[in-house]
């Protein structure tokens, strides 16, 4: 089949959903292509809330420093200014939509702490934030009546003349691959945390927008900001969120200590997210962990706290390690989280390409820079959601109707097929997957060091000629999640590659970049992005450099 | 730990890997064919895992062909909810020791929904209810300014989490009885969505959904079997929701409905004599003056006699009926 549209949005968790919503009211004749249905997208397990300076005493210039301090002055300062700007009419919008965030004894919305904030400007509902936001815009969507491909999964983007014109896409309930034809792109399809194991994200977050969008000519930017969470639940590695933190809970080492006040005496656990991780990572590596976790304690905030504020994770920990944090700390450790980095795009959402867009994490504006704090994802998907939303159904309005692809179409349709052909060798699309998020955890992960970036990125040559040989174990057409998974393992392996690639380059101490060789942050020589663009399978990328966009914060040394 | 899984399969095409060697990672394949069979695995687990964990171990290593959906593994996306031993969970969430029954846990795609495959149900039945219940936000007037926020206590939106938490997951929709046999219902989750809207004090539309709730396919055809409650696993107990829908319907004055006339015919039975009288329940349910609708429940009442079932035609009080009466009073509502 093949099908036109002003519009397509690839993704159908906030960002997209948001992308759409404005599309749609702008007039656009816009579609959603989604793998999964909208409601199971991953933003659903944003828990702890989402910020704003909408307080008397707060001021956007005060959030957009924080989150500039929080990015250790990665972030692009014009960007960040426009989202801290906007931040209080988007939440409020999405109040007016009937999202039930919590309210102050006088009616008005209620805050809570979160880490690396100067004030307490996070809004919430209990810590279920990102699925109260998610439902919230789902019906809205319903009521605007935007098309929706559900389950349907991008093989490719249609490309035509330099300009983006549309997807690939597999229909996975009937098997089918059908051309879906635009005046423009919006990727919005999440993160790829399937990339680390353990990770705090869902199965289906596997970078299939980075890598559709790279091979397409989009440059990726600083793929190696890579967040750990400071609490993911010991063993499984479900996130704790950082609420718990943010309505007062400790962390404490083996020895029963509040071990921050070591490395961030001033804001102790509510320090950012990188500066929490490393900290976490070397009391268990100076021996004061258990059982190579450190210890989360809300015992104090008492059973009403836990039970109406947190109770998501109060039950969690319950079902999944049988432990009651009313009464008991709850063991978690640094745990991959969050991919800093993405598709290039400026405050519009526009990429490179002509006719491509993205918003969300899959793209890099940039304005979490080297460390997003906390609830500011949440804030991100919303804010340029809606921006890219609006660029792309304007772009379309003066663009003339996509033609052709059917070649594409007959082409994509043959490496499905021969996919599906490939011999069975014994090589296990699982089992490579896990290899591939075991290594990236080890030499990645919270730290690295050249020696280990050197052999990741020999391991990663491996996996690539291993995918070879990787068979697709099932051949039918119905509901095939073993073809879907063979893509995916390719769309993780060109995210791979990305962000080894950043993380060789980049000598430095950044963020969440943590270089043993080179601890220190590099001002003179590193205070820019690294942009990665694709040339052709087999080949390196191009690597090349932009400066960070200042405009009025200076780099200065960050502690919390 | 080994734990033994029946898995319910079923492909419409019948077309499974057939590149596997024996003795390979992969077992031989299954012939798949278009009538559900049930397969028999055995994984090697943590005593503590999941019946997600299982059915991830078999897809991974054991047999790439088994579909099942699911993406967070922590019962927030609602993908994963099946039959798990004859009822409705999420796989995510039920714990293999606790679901061995005789040595095995059986898994299924629940027989309420179409399936698609294997363990993938198709959730249409489940999105149109949920649509029908015109689920947002019908703003109340006036909408407060672009840098303003509605002024509603705390209280009113805590009050709404329990409704909020739902996932979308299905498991209550599965196991309904009343929609089971009665496919107009809309069903647990699309009423507990309704009352989302309805208890919303933001929402500008409470009348128009009481009325359009009260319509037959409603909030009284509900036969109250708390199969709901069971198997929410976020605790938004749909009943509950349902019961409060009804409750704000009849205060709103919406009684002219069978579901009204069977609960007021229940209470003045048993405000009258202390114990319902069955012989009068079903014609002040259908309407004492509904001529149609008396004639069309003659052949079950006709069936009823038959086989002995119909209650005494005489009624009898229980003794001290009166202190019935005076807790009818103490009460107060529609039957003081």
């Amino acid at each position: 089949m093949i099908a036109d549209h002003d519009v397509i949005v690839l993704g159908a968790g906030l960002a997209g959903m948001r992308a759409a919503l404005e599309a749609a009211r702008l007039g656009a004749d816009v579609a959603i292509v989604t793998k999964v249905h909208p409601i199971r997208s991953h933003s659903s397990a944003a828990q702890g809330g989402i910020n704003a300076a909408i307080g008397e005493t707060d001021s956007w210039e005060s959030h957009a420093f924080d989150t500039i301090k929080g990015s250790d002055y990665l972030a692009d300062q014009d960007a960040v200014e426009v989202m801290c700007r906007e931040a209080p009419q988007d939440i409020l919008e999405f109040e007016h939509m009937g999202v039930i965030f919590y309210r102050n004894d006088d009616g008005r919305l209620g805050t809570r702490a979160f880490g690396g904030a100067s004030q307490a400007r996070t809004y919430f509902v209990g810590d279920i934030t990102g699925q109260a936001l998610l439902v919230t815009l789902y019906d809205q969507i319903l009521k605007a009546g935007v098309k929706v491909y559900e389950e349907w999964f991008a093989t490719k983007l249609y490309m035509d003349g330099g300009a983006c014109r549309g997807a690939v896409a597999l229909e996975m309930v009937t098997g089918e691959l059908h051309l879906l034809r635009a005046k423009a792109v919006v990727v919005a399809s999440g993160g790829l945390g399937r990339l680390y194991e353990p990770s705090t994200n869902a199965l289906i977050c596997t970078g299939d927008g980075y890598s559709l969008a790279y091979r397409a000519g989009a440059p990726l930017m600083d793929m190696a900001m890579v967040q750990y969470h400071p609490t993911t639940l010991a063993g499984s590695g479900f996130l704790m969120t950082e609420a718990a933190r943010g309505e007062g809970a400790y962390l404490l080492n083996s020895l029963g200590e509040r071990f921050m006040k070591t490395y961030a005496p001033n804001k102790m656990e509510l320090a950012a997210r990188d500066v929490t991780s490393r900290a976490e990572a070397t009391e268990i590596a100076q021996g004061r962990g258990i059982d190579g976790n450190v210890l989360l304690d809300l015992r104090h905030l008492g059973p009403d706290v836990i039970l109406k504020k947190l109770p998501q994770i109060h039950e969690m920990a319950l079902d999944y390690l049988g432990i009651d944090m009313i009464k008991e700390p709850v063991p978690v450790r640094p745990g991959m989280h969050y991919q800093m980095g993405g598709i290039r795009t400026d405050v519009e959402g526009a990429t490179a390409i002509a006719g491509l867009y993205a918003a969300g994490e899959v793209a890099c504006v940039s304005v979490h820079g080297g460390n997003r704090l906390g609830a500011n994802s949440l804030l991100d998907t919303i804010i340029f959601g809606r921006r890219s939303g609006r660029a792309s159904a304007g772009y379309a309005k003066g663009t003339l109707p996509s033609q052709g692809g059917e070649e594409l179409l007959r082409s994509e349709q043959q490496r499905l097929e021969g996919l599906l052909a490939r011999p069975y060798t014994g090589e296990t699309c699982a089992g490579l997957r896990l290899e591939l998020a075991t290594m990236m955890d080890e030499k990645v992960g919270l730290y690295r060091s050249d020696a280990g970036l050197h052999e990741a990125l020999e391991a990663l040559r491996g996996f690539r000629k291993r995918y070879e040989n990787v068979a697709v174990g099932d051949k039918s057409r119905v509901f095939n999640q073993a073809l879907t998974f063979v893509l995916e393992l390719e769309y993780l392996l060109d995210c791979g590659e990305t962000i080894i690639r950043d993380a060789l380059v980049r000598k430095e101490s950044r963020g969440a970049h943590t270089h043993v060789d080179y601890p220190e942050r590099n001002d003179r020589e590193w205070l820019k992005h690294t942009i990665l663009t694709f040339r052709r399978d087999g080949e390196e990328p191009e690597i090349s450099h932009v400066p960070v966009t200042i405009t009025r914060w200076q780099p200065e040394v960050r502690t919390y | 730990m080994q734990f033994t899984i029946e898995v319910g399969r079923y492909n419409s095409e019948g077309r499974y890997a057939d590149t596997a060697k024996p003795g390979e990672p992969f077992p031989a394949p299954w012939n798949a064919s278009p009538v559900r069979r049930y397969q028999t695995f055995t994984v090697d687990l943590p005593e503590h895992a999941v019946v997600l964990d299982a059915l991830i171990a078999i897809r991974e290593y054991q047999d790439p062909s088994l579909a099942v959906r699911c993406a967070c593994r922590s019962a927030i996306c609602g993908s994963c909810a099946m039959w798990i031993n004859g009822h409705a969970n999420l796989a995510c969430k039920s714990k293999l020791a606790a679901f061995t029954k005789d040595g095995k846990t059986r898994v299924e795609s629940p027989p309420s929904m179409p399936i698609i495959r294997d363990l993938v149900c198709d959730m249409k039945p489940f999105w149109d209810k949920h649509l029908a219940v015109r689920p947002w936000l019908e703003n109340k007037q006036p909408v407060p300014p672009p840098d303003q926020e509605y002024r509603v206590p705390n209280s009113s939106m805590e009050e709404l989490i329990q409704e909020v938490s739902c996932i979308s997951c299905g498991a209550c929709v599965m196991d309904c009885e009343s929609f089971a046999v009665n496919p107009d219902f809309l069903g647990p989750q699309a009423l507990a969505q309704a009352y989302r809207y309805v208890g919303d004090p933001r929402d500008d539309k409470t009348k128009e959904r009481l009325a359009e709730l009260s319509k037959p396919g409603g909030i009284w055809d509900c036969t109250h079997c708390f199969e709901c409650v069971q198997q929410c696993p976020k605790g938004v107990a749909p009943l509950d929701q349902i019961l409060k829908l009804r409750k704000m319907a009849v205060d709103a004055g919406f009684t002219h409905n069978a579901g009204t006339r069977h609960a007021d015919a229940f209470a003045e039975s048993v405000k009258h004599s202390g114990r319902l009288n069955e012989l009068t329940l079903m014609p002040k349910s259908t309407g004492l003056f509904n001529i149609v609708g008396q004639l069309k429940t003659l052949p079950s009442a006709i069936n009823m006699a038959r086989a002995g079932k119909l209650p005494p035609l005489i009624h009898k009080a229980i003794p001290g009926v009166a202190r019935i009466r005076k807790i009818f009073e103490r009460v107060g509502g529609r039957f003081k």
